[in-house]
């Protein structure tokens, strides 16, 4: 270690013993990813049409409704992690901060509709 | 932290010649960007109108059939595509393969061709069948 008071190492440099956490659960959330944006888009390709009644009877089947499900949990963590790193290259000093809660807000905030959205269609079912 | 102005840097984007590897790192960010904002923004938009009644989702599929509509759609697939490919490649280099000069750029080439391939061909089904 070098010298300086604590606080003035963790300004300086210095890793928060998280980073390659971070990194494997960014490829673990990938190889979801893999699996799950096939999916989806294979489905939605092949449904005869892509109007309310076929859509949403489609959503509502548990075949249907729990990868969507898992797709938006893995999918909405792998970006939140994603984004993260980018804007840790770009934004610097308190504006950082203030970028890292809107992420937050944006992760949460959409990932709270989309996921009400599937298990509306779901439970409620529309036909 | 202050810097010495008198010792140099090591070399940065300027002094090296632009290659596809290049290309594809900085589109995957790109991408990855565009998926994260627009994409999750399109995919929400599409949960929440088909969960809100038949109404909202007319409204949606009206937009998504515009010719804005069209464009995004096209750019997203073509976003989720190179961010998918590159991100596979990724797993390759991550083990330690395909730094070889000659399989790095064959790789780097054929990510960028696989995601127009594969948007063109998706939006090709997609036209054919009248979606």
């Amino acid at each position: 270690m070098g010298s300086g008071t604590g606080l003035g190492q963790v300004r300086g440099l210095g890793s928060a013993k998280s980073g390659s956490h971070h990194w494997w659960l960014q490829r673990v959330t990938a190889m979801g990813n893999v699996v799950l944006t096939v999916w989806l888009v294979v489905s939605l390709l092949r449904l005869p049409a892509i109007d309310y009644a076929t859509v949403t009877t489609w959503l509502a089947s548990p075949w249907a409704a729990v990868p969507m499900v898992l797709f938006v949990l893995n999918a909405f963590w792998h970006f939140r992690l994603g984004l993260q790193v980018v804007l840790e290259d770009y934004v610097k000093g308190g504006l950082r901060i203030v970028a890292m809660g809107l992420l937050h807000a944006w992760t949460f905030g959409m990932g709270a509709f989309a996921l009400f959205s599937i298990l509306k269609i779901a439970f409620a079912g529309t036909n | 932290m202050a810097r010495n102005t008198a010792r140099p840097l090591s070399p940065h984007l300027q002094i090296y010649k632009w290659g596809p590897h290049m290309a594809v790192s900085i589109l995957n960010r790109a991408m990855g960007v565009g998926l994260a904002t627009v994409g999750i923004a399109a995919i929400t938009w599409w949960l929440v109108s088909a969960a809100s009644g038949e109404a909202a989702y007319d409204a949606f599929l009206k937009c998504a059939h515009s010719w804005l509509g069209i464009v995004v759609g096209v750019g997203l697939t073509f976003a989720w595509l190179l961010h998918f490919f590159a991100g596979v490649r990724h797993f390759f280099l991550d083990a330690g393969a395909g730094f070889e000069l000659n399989a790095n750029r064959t790789w780097a080439w054929s990510t960028l061709l696989g995601a127009v391939i594969v948007t063109g061909a998706i939006w090709l089904f997609i036209a054919g069948k009248g979606l």
